[in-house]
This record gives structure tokens, C-alpha cells and sequence, in this order.
């Protein structure tokens, strides 16, 4: 245990120095008796003892140095010496701890947020053996979508579960939301319908009660529900009686049996669900009593499988691979046209690695969060670069000291130890307030992805890879801004730097080039960093101002469901007429309308195959995106009716069928001819009549999906002479004033008509903005991180012109005495400014060029090579350098020569 | 004959120090110089700025053990003595000596 005794010692110095003290006091006591015994005196005896003992001290030295781990002590010795230092400099270590923390902290938030969706393996038994089933990409499939990331129909999953041999078990499921409340403003629940096996595959046992077995997931269907832990404390408060109670799901009073560990989350990393019920309750929660397990071209589910021992990712793709014919073949719907059904039929299944669980989350910020993750990177190199900067300073400073004890034998490994030790504990103590911020970063980025709709939920909490990556970071950060300093600081010839030679030695002026080196690489990060946020920033503008072919202020959405009111379906049209014009009289509301697609939300769109009647078959046409709206509908919208007529209420089932294309339809279809009077076919299912439409109106294009998307081709039909009418409607008011002034005459408008219904309404200019919620992330953070540098680049540039002009004074006070006016000495100045800017900026300009090649893809209707976001950071860099030298140089400017001179 | 000096050999000391640990039992520094005087017939004189490194290195090695103790004049010593590995070692040491000198011993007999 000697390690730990001479570690143990490093901490008791006093004790361990007591001791050896007592230990020589004695045996020089000893020595004085028996050479006074020999007739010496008392002064002799005690002279001829510490001469027999040689140099006291050493030897206590000596002795000490066994006793103790050497290299310990003097680390310890070096950062004490390293604390005094930094509390003797307050306003230095004030600027450095916070930069370096400032930097750190965004870093580590990113690398938070990229470990908690992309790193982190699902909270269940060894995630590792787990692996989605997926299509191989290029797959033709087609039908309904009713949920998103969805993979594969029931029967497919059926087909699956029956041939396949590579895994030892199978689970599926499928999200959903859930409406708690009986009528209404709807409060829903994160859904999933699960597979029986669900729970058991993926290895998590319930806390509280049980979780699902083959037994529940039978065709002759009692459904109960499992809630997460955090549904369980939300609705339920926790009580521990819970299993004797039942969760109401879209008006289905259903028992819960089970509640499941507080870390299990679910299997798509982002969100969390909080009730699943078994698949076959999907029959019960249907409109038409049968779900949709029976539809061959319903895509809702996704899959995963647990490997069997032996097999390997590898193995099960190409198992899947090879089973994926026959499953197509038994799963190929009825209604394909020959064309897609051979296409069908050569679709591939795939074994993608699930360890780390799914998540669309992962896939639409990935790419962002390492673009923001370099740009954080390069924030915290430029405040090492400005520490490096300030440590150089004061190593300028404290020149004749060190050499003094480079000079009395220190050696200049010793020497940069020490200095590094300083460093050391401000990047340490520069990490641990990094981290706590970074804890509220990533919280506050979580919450700004959040939306009411699409909660993000991500489990952020500190992991060893994150608490790593932050030590990596501080070690890296002292590396960089401690050790050239500390090199050159230590590189002096004693004599000269103790002469006071801080005027014009070698060193010196080394180390100012050194110091612009350090300079003009921050003005060239800071430039790649500002080019960066502008691109964003102006991304983002294009965004907001596109041209969406109608007016977002004003609109809003209401959606209404009526499921719980039973209405037959014959009734339901009347209903919702009656819906749309008491809607159209509430006060504020000037108009209103219905369509089966709300523009810019994503949801309820779909496409099909179109084409001219007579010249190719519509199974080969072009795609076109459809909607169905009532009469009113371009006018609610203020979407330009170029030519023909509206929609109006004669447009019913028994009229002939009708359209109105928009402006990039009637371009693909017709060309330049005119549009009005001709018709067009759609594509039908396999073995029906192609239906015929005429089109009898034309208007302007305007954004169908999403605000991001070119201009799409666009038919729209009247809802009048559509099939069934479903079990929700979606509205679009015109209104005049606040938007929010009128939400509450909505709501109780609806609820008039009947208390059983659910509604839930958003500004369409809310719908823009959460559509855009990634470019905001992209431009709020990288103009901060633009601004940071721009901060830091300022504090740079000042500190290293005023400790110019402070170097520079005698030499100016000559000047001025010589006759130099003002504006000589202030160019004299600013020379130096621009300099740096001048070395600083084409490097820059090369480094931005081809970062921005990397962002390409993230930004709207901007060219990569964006030459108004280049000048205007260099532009702004340039107004930086300006004020930052623009100080000082008046300061020099105002010098009394004689005051200066009189200092020689 | 001048007194031989115990740095000339290097490694002596530790083998004098177990040695007598070993035979003595506890002893403090002042003791051990002593004593190896003593027995040496005068011939050893232990250098005093050697011995206490040497002591505390041993310690720290495992083979001797310290303790305070009270002498019999009423002063308070570190008193040393040998552990189990001192034994090891003094052994290994010895065999080691016992080598080397009869190395020598037969180079100087050669002529």
C-alpha cells in the first residue's frame, strides 16, 4: 500500500513535516548526549552534530521525498500556486471561465441532444438483439397512410410473423392519439396500439399490475390498457388502485391492467406514449366496426424482431430478404393496377439495426444538430484562440519573473507545467459551469422543438458518454489555449527578458506574430460563423415571405369531430352544412369554408395519377395532388380565381362531376391552352371506370402540403359530390381582427349544435411557423452562435490593438512630438486593425465557401455561393475591426508627448 | 585504516539496516548508527545523511514498520523494526552479498 500512504501524505504536509522534524530533532538530541558524555560542551556537541548530519534541510528534503508521490505534490503545489495566481486576476479569470463555459455549455447541449436521439440505446433488455423490419428503399407501395413513419399492412405483418426464422420473437405497432375528454376542446393521449407480445419481446416487465400477453391481441378482442409511469402520475395521480380503474379512449371506457417502468418511454426516441392498447382494439375504436387489420393496402404498422442466438443483423436481412417474394405474393391487394402490382411484387424487406429505437426526430435534426455541433466547436475555439491571446499578454508580463527562475535552475518543463495548471483549472472549472448550463440548454432546445401536436419528449439526462465528451472537452480546450503560451513563455534567454527588455527584444516580437496569427484565424472563424447565420437568418425570411398563394393572417383552422354524436350517415352532410354557416355568422368571422385539406399542415393530403382524357391512359399520367372544398373556399382563402367559375351548391352527386385545377395543373396537363371546358381522368383501382372531370375553374397556385415544397400541380373537387362523409370536418374561417379574439365564439358555436363534439382549431400562420420550427432552430442558434463570435472577435481584436498602442507609446509620443497630427497617429492605428482583417478575411471567405456547401441542403431558395451574406459579414467584421481599433487609436491619439517621452 | 565509508558499496546499507533490524529487533536511526559502529569494531561509520532516506524508503517499501515509542530517557523515537517482506528481502540481500564478495574475494586471490 506504499502508493497509498505516499498519496495519503501529498495531503497531510504539516503532519508528515512535524514528524521528520521530531525524527532528526532526536537523533540530534542523541548525538549531543553522548558527545557531551565525551567532555564536549553543550554549544560544541550540537555544532559537531549537525556537522555529522550534514545540510539539515536537504536532509529533511530528502527524507520527505520518500515519503511521498513527488509528481502529486507538485501538482498540487501548482495548482494552489495556479489559484493565486487566478484570484490575484479576477478580471482575467471572470472572462476566461465564462467564454470557456459559454463554450463548452453550447457544446455539450448539442452533443446532449445528438447522444439523447441518435447514441442512446432504448431502455429495454439488450437493445442490441433488436432490428426493425423495413422495406427496402424504392419500394412501391400505395394506399393509405393513416399514421406517420408507419411500415407495413396487417397482412404483411400476419405473413411476416408466420415465415420468417430469424428471430425469436416479433412485436408491432402502430401510433395513435387518443381523445381523453367526452366532448368538447379534445386533450388527447400519445397512443399505441401494440402487438400481444409488445411488452414481453421488448423485455420490459410492469411495475404495477401486468403487461399484455398473446391472450390479449385474439381476434375475439376485450381490450385493457397498459399506461407509461408518466401518464399513470399525470392522470391517475399515482394512485396504486389504479388497476381497478378504466382510461376513456375516444369514448371507450377501457380497464387498465398494467403500468410500466418510469424509464420505458416506447420504442421511437423523441416522444413518449402514454396508453397502448392492444392492435385488435383497433376494430372497436374504428368507425366502421371491422379497423383496419383486414385492409390489404392500409400502411399502419412497424415491426421489430428480436434476434434468435447465432443470427446477425446481416444473416436476418438476407433471411428477409429472401422470404420477402412470398410474402408479397400472399399480401398483394386486389385493387393494384397490373403495372404497380408487378412492381409490388418485387418489393424487399430489410433488417436495419433498432438498438437505439426509431425515430423520425433523428432523421429530420440530425444533419442540423452536427452542423450546429461544428458550429459550436468553432465558437469555442475562437475564445480559446482569445484566451491563448490574453494568456500571451500576460506571459509578456511575467517574463522577468520566469526567467528569474529559469535562471536559478527551474527547469522549463517544470515551468510549463505550472503554467499549464492554471490553465488546467480554468478549463475545469470553465467545464463544470458548462455543464450546468448545458443541462438548461438542452432543456430549453427540447422545449423550443416542442409543439402542442408533436411533444418532444428525449431523455437528456447526464450519461457517461456526455460527462466524457465534456472532460475530453476541457483537456482539449487547456491543450489549446494553455500550452502555446506556456511554450513561448517559457522560451527566453534569462538575461535579456531580465533586463526589462519588454521594448523591443526577439521575444517579443515573436510573440506579437504570434499573437496576430492567433487574431486573424478568429476573424477568419468568425467570418465562416456570421456567413453562417446569415444564410439561416435569410433562409428563414425566404421562408416567411414565400408566396403560399393565399393570406395566412386571418385564417384559421377548426377541426370538428363528431364521432361520439352517432349521426347516420345520411344526416352527416346536413350536419355539417348546418356547421359551416352557423361558423360563417359567428362575430368576427367573415367567411368560411370546408376541405378535406388543410394547406400547410401535412395531413389529410393525397395525390393521384391524372390525365387527359383520350390521350394517355391515366394509369400512365402525370401525379397530381387533389383536395375536396366547398363552394367559398378561394375566396376564404384569398386564393385568385383566374378564370371560370366557384364551386357552388348545384355541384352535387347528381350534377356532372367537376374541378378546378390550379394554375401548375393546368400547365402540365394543357400547356399554354386554355384549361376551362376540358376534362381529365384519375387513375382508378384495378378493374373500375377511370371517373371523368371537367374543369370549370382556374386558380392561382398556392402551397398544398408544406411551405417548403415548389409549386405542385393541384385539383380540387367539390366536397358536394364526394363519397361517404367521414366522421371529421375541417374548416377555414376568414377572420377579421385577432384570430384569438374568436376562438372561444367558435368553440361554444360548435358545441351549440352538439355537446359531444370535439374541436380543435390553430392559426394557419401557427401551422407556417411549427412547419418551420427546424430552419428557426437553425437560424435563432447559429445567430447566436454568430453573435458570440462576433462578441469574442470584438474583445480579440481590442485587446491585442490596445496592447499594441500600449507597447507602441514612447514610440508614438515621438511621433506626435515630431508633428504627426491626429489622423496620422489613429491611421497608424487602424493600419494595424486591417491588417489582420485584411490576412484574416480571404481565409475566411475560402473556409465559408465550403462550409456552406454543407448546409446547401438546409437552406430555401438560396444559393450555396450567397454573395450578399459573404459581403455582408465581412462588411460587418469590417465595422467590428473599426470600433474595436477605433478606442485605442484615440486614446493614442490624445497621448502628451511630453508625458511619454518624460517616461523614456 | 581510514573508516570505510558505507556509500562506497552501494545497496550495503539496506543489507545492514535489515540485518540488524533483524537481529536487534526495534531500534530507532540514532541506534542503528550505533550499533553498527559497535559491531563493526569501529570500522562502519553509517553516514548520517543517507540513513534517514534510506530509513523512510524502506518503510514505504514494506519491509521495515515504524512506531513511536518512548526511550528510556523519556524522549519519543521512532523506533523500526522488520517486517515479514524486510525478511524476504534481507535474505535475497544476503545471498546477493555472500555472491559478490566471494566473487571478489577469488578475483583478488588470482595471481
Amino acid at each position: 500500500m506504499s502508493w497509498y500512504r505516499r498519496w495519503r501524505n501529498v495531503f497531510r504536509p504539516e503532519a508528515l513535516d512535524d514528524e521528520l522534524e521530531r525524527e532528526l530533532q532526536y537523533h540530534l538530541a542523541e548525538t549531543v548526549d553522548r558527545l557531551t558524555e565525551g567532555g564536549m560542551t553543550e554549544r560544541e556537541a550540537l555544532r559537531e552534530a549537525r556537522r555529522r548530519l550534514g545540510n539539515y534541510t536537504l536532509q529533511k528534503e530528502r527524507t520527505r521525498a520518500m515519503d511521498i508521490a513527488g509528481w502529486l505534490d507538485e501538482t498540487r503545489a501548482d495548482l494552489l500556486y495556479g489559484l493565486r495566481q487566478l484570484r490575484r486576476n479576477p478580471g482575467f479569470a471572470t472572462v476566461a471561465i465564462l467564454s470557456l463555459a459559454l463554450g463548452i455549455g453550447a457544446n455539450t447541449a448539442i452533443f446532449q441532444l445528438i447522444d439523447a436521439i441518435r447514441l442512446k440505446a432504448l431502455p429495454v433488455r439488450e437493445p442490441g438483439q433488436l432490428v426493425t423490419i423495413d422495406f427496402r428503399e424504392g419500394a412501391a407501395r400505395s394506399g393509405w397512410w393513416p399514421t406517420r413513419d408507419a411500415v407495413m399492412t396487417h397482412p404483411e405483418w400476419e405473413e411476416i410473423l408466420r415465415r420468417q426464422q430469424s428471430f425469436s420473437g416479433l412485436l408491432a405497432w402502430s401510433i395513435a392519439r387518443f381523445n381523453l375528454t367526452a366532448g368538447g376542446e379534445p386533450r388527447f393521449a400519445e397512443g399505441l396500439y401494440v402487438s400481444g407480445g409488445f411488452f414481453q419481446e421488448l423485455g420490459v416487465d410492469a411495475m404495477l399490475g401486468r403487461t399484455f400477453t398473446a391472450a390479449d391481441d385474439r381476434a375475439a378482442c376485450t381490450p385493457s390498457a397498459v399506461v407509461s409511469y408518466a401518464f399513470w402520475q399525470r392522470e391517475f395521480g399515482g394512485d396504486p388502485g389504479v388497476l381497478a380503474r378504466t382510461v376513456s379512449l375516444d369514448g371507450h371506457a377501457i380497464p387498465v391492467v398494467g403500468v410500466t417502468p418510469p424509464a420505458f418511454f416506447g420504442v421511437e426516441v423523441g416522444s413518449r406514449y402514454d396508453v397502448a392498447i392492444p392492435l385488435c382494439a383497433d376494430r372497436m375504436m374504428s368507425e366502421d366496426g371491422r379497423g383496419r387489420a383486414p385492409q390489404p393496402a392500409t400502411w399502419w404498422l412497424s415491426a421489430m424482431g428480436r434476434l434468435k442466438p447465432g443470427w446477425t443483423l446481416q444473416s436476418a436481412d438476407a433471411h428477409l430478404r429472401a422470404i420477402s417474394p412470398a410474402v408479397m405474393r400472399a399480401t398483394l391487394p386486389p385493387t393494384y393496377q397490373p403495372e404497380l402490382a408487378k412492381r409490388y411484387l418485387a418489393n424487399q424487406l430489410t433488417a436495419v439495426a433498432a438498438g437505439t429505437g426509431t425515430s423520425p426526430l433523428r432523421a429530420q435534426y440530425e444533419s442540423p444538430l452536427l452542423l450546429l455541433m461544428a458550429a459550436t466547436g468553432m465558437v469555442l475555439l475562437i475564445a480559446c484562440a482569445n484566451l491563448a491571446n490574453l494568456l500571451l499578454a500576460r506571459s509578456t508580463v511575467r517574463a522577468p519573473e520566469i526567467a528569474i527562475r529559469l535562471a536559478i535552475g527551474a527547469s522549463r518543463w517544470r515551468l510549463i507545467r505550472q503554467l499549464l495548471a492554471e490553465s488546467l483549472l480554468l478549463a475545469v472549472t470553465g467545464a463544470v459551469l458548462g455543464a450546468g448550463l448545458a443541462l438548461g440548454l438542452s432543456r430549453a432546445l427540447i422545449a423550443f422543438l416542442s409543439t402542442a401536436r408533436n411533444p418532444v419528449f428525449v431523455d437528456i439526462s447526464m450519461d457517461g458518454r456526455v460527462l466524457a465528451f465534456t472532460a475530453a472537452l476541457s483537456l482539449l480546450t487547456c491543450v489549446l489555449f494553455g500550452l502555446l503560451p506556456a511554450w513561448r513563455g517559457t522560451r527566453l534567454a534569462p538575461a535579456s527578458a531580465m533586463r526589462g527588455g519588454a521594448r523591443g527584444s526577439t521575444a517579443g516580437r515573436e510573440q506579437s506574430a504570434l499573437r496576430r496569427a492567433l487574431l486573424a484565424g478568429q476573424v477568419a472563424l468568425s467570418l465562416v460563423l456570421l456567413v453562417g447565420a446569415l444564410l439561416f437568418v435569410r433562409s428563414l425570411h425566404n421562408l416567411m415571405t414565400v408566396d403560399t398563394g393565399f393570406q395566412t393572417e386571418g385564417l384559421l383552422s377548426v377541426s370538428v369531430d363528431y364521432t361520439r354524436g352517432h349521426y347516420p350517415v345520411e344526416r352527416r352532410e346536413a350536419v355539417i352544412r348546418e356547421l359551416r354557416s352557423r361558423l360563417a355568422a359567428v362575430p368576427g368571422v367573415q367567411s368560411a369554408a370546408q376541405t378535406s385539406t388543410v394547406p400547410l399542415s401535412g395531413r389529410g393530403g393525397w395525390d393521384n395519377l391524372v390525365g387527359i382524357q383520350g390521350a394517355t391512359p391515366a394509369s400512365g399520367g402525370r401525379p397530381a395532388f387533389l383536395a375536396e372544398v366547398s363552394p367559398g373556399y378561394f375566396g376564404t382563402m384569398r386564393t385568385r380565381l383566374i378564370a371560370g367559375r366557384d364551386f357552388d351548391e348545384h355541384d352535387n352527386r347528381t350534377a356532372p362531376k367537376v374541378a378546378i385545377v390550379n394554375q401548375a395543373f393546368a400547365k402540365q396537363l394543357y400547356g399554354a391552352a386554355q384549361p376551362i371546358g376540358r376534362t381529365f381522368h384519375l387513375a382508378a383501382d384495378a378493374g373500375q371506370a377511370e371517373p371523368v372531370f371537367e374543369i370549370v375553374g382556374l386558380v392561382g397556385n398556392a402551397k398544398y402540403a408544406s411551405v417548403k415544397e415548389e409549386v405542385q400541380p393541384v385539383a380540387f373537387f367539390p366536397l358536394g359530390q364526394r363519397g361517404e362523409p367521414g366522421n371529421r370536418a375541417w374548416f377555414v374561417l376568414r377572420v377579421s381582427g385577432p384570430v384569438g379574439r374568436c376562438v372561444g365564439a367558435v368553440k361554444e358555436t360548435v358545441l351549440s349544435l352538439d355537446p359531444s363534439m370535439g374541436v380543435e382549431w390553430k392559426p394557419l400562420s401557427t401551422e407556417l411557423e411549427e412547419s418551420l420550427l427546424r430552419e428557426k432552430l437553425l437560424a435563432v442558434l447559429s445567430g447566436a452562435f454568430g453573435f458570440l463570435a462576433a462578441l469574442l472577435a470584438t474583445l480579440g481584436l481590442y485587446g491585442v490593438i490596445a496592447y499594441m498602442v500600449a507597447r507602441r507609446r514612447n514610440e508614438i509620443g515621438v511621433r506626435i512630438a515630431l508633428g504627426a497630427d491626429r489622423m496620422n497617429v489613429i491611421r497608424l492605428v487602424l493600419r494595424e486593425a486591417f491588417l489582420l482583417l485584411g490576412i484574416g478575411l480571404p481565409i475566411g471567405l475560402v473556409l465559408s465557401l465550403w462550409a456552406s456547401r454543407a448546409a446547401a441542403s438546409m437552406l430555401y431558395h438560396l444559393p450555396a455561393q450567397d454573395f450578399v451574406s459573404l459581403g455582408a459579414a465581412s462588411g460587418l467584421l469590417g465595422v467590428i475591426a473599426f470600433i474595436a481599433s477605433y478606442v485605442p487609436a484615440r486614446k493614442a491619439a490624445g497621448l502628451d508627448p511630453v508625458d511619454t517621452l518624460r517616461g523614456e | 585504516m581510514p573508516k570505510s565509508r558505507n556509500d562506497k558499496l552501494q545497496g550495503t546499507l539496506t543489507l545492514l539496516v535489515l540485518r540488524t533490524l533483524a537481529s536487534r529487533g526495534a531500534l530507532h536511526g540514532y541506534g542503528l548508527c550505533e550499533h553498527i559502529h559497535t559491531v563493526s569494531d569501529e570500522l562502519l561509520q553509517v553516514e548520517e545523511g543517507s540513513l534517514y532516506p534510506a530509513l523512510h524508503r524502506m518503510e514505504q517499501d514494506g519491509w521495515i514498520a515504524a512506531e513511536w515509542r518512548v526511550t528510556n530517557k523519556g524522549r519519543s523515537a521512532k523506533f523500526y523494526s522488520i517486517t515479514v517482506r524486510g525478511q524476504q528481502q534481507l535474505a535475497e540481500e544476503e545471498a546477493t552479498w555472500d555472491r559478490l564478495t566471494r566473487g571478489v574475494t577469488r578475483v583478488l586471490r588470482y595471481s
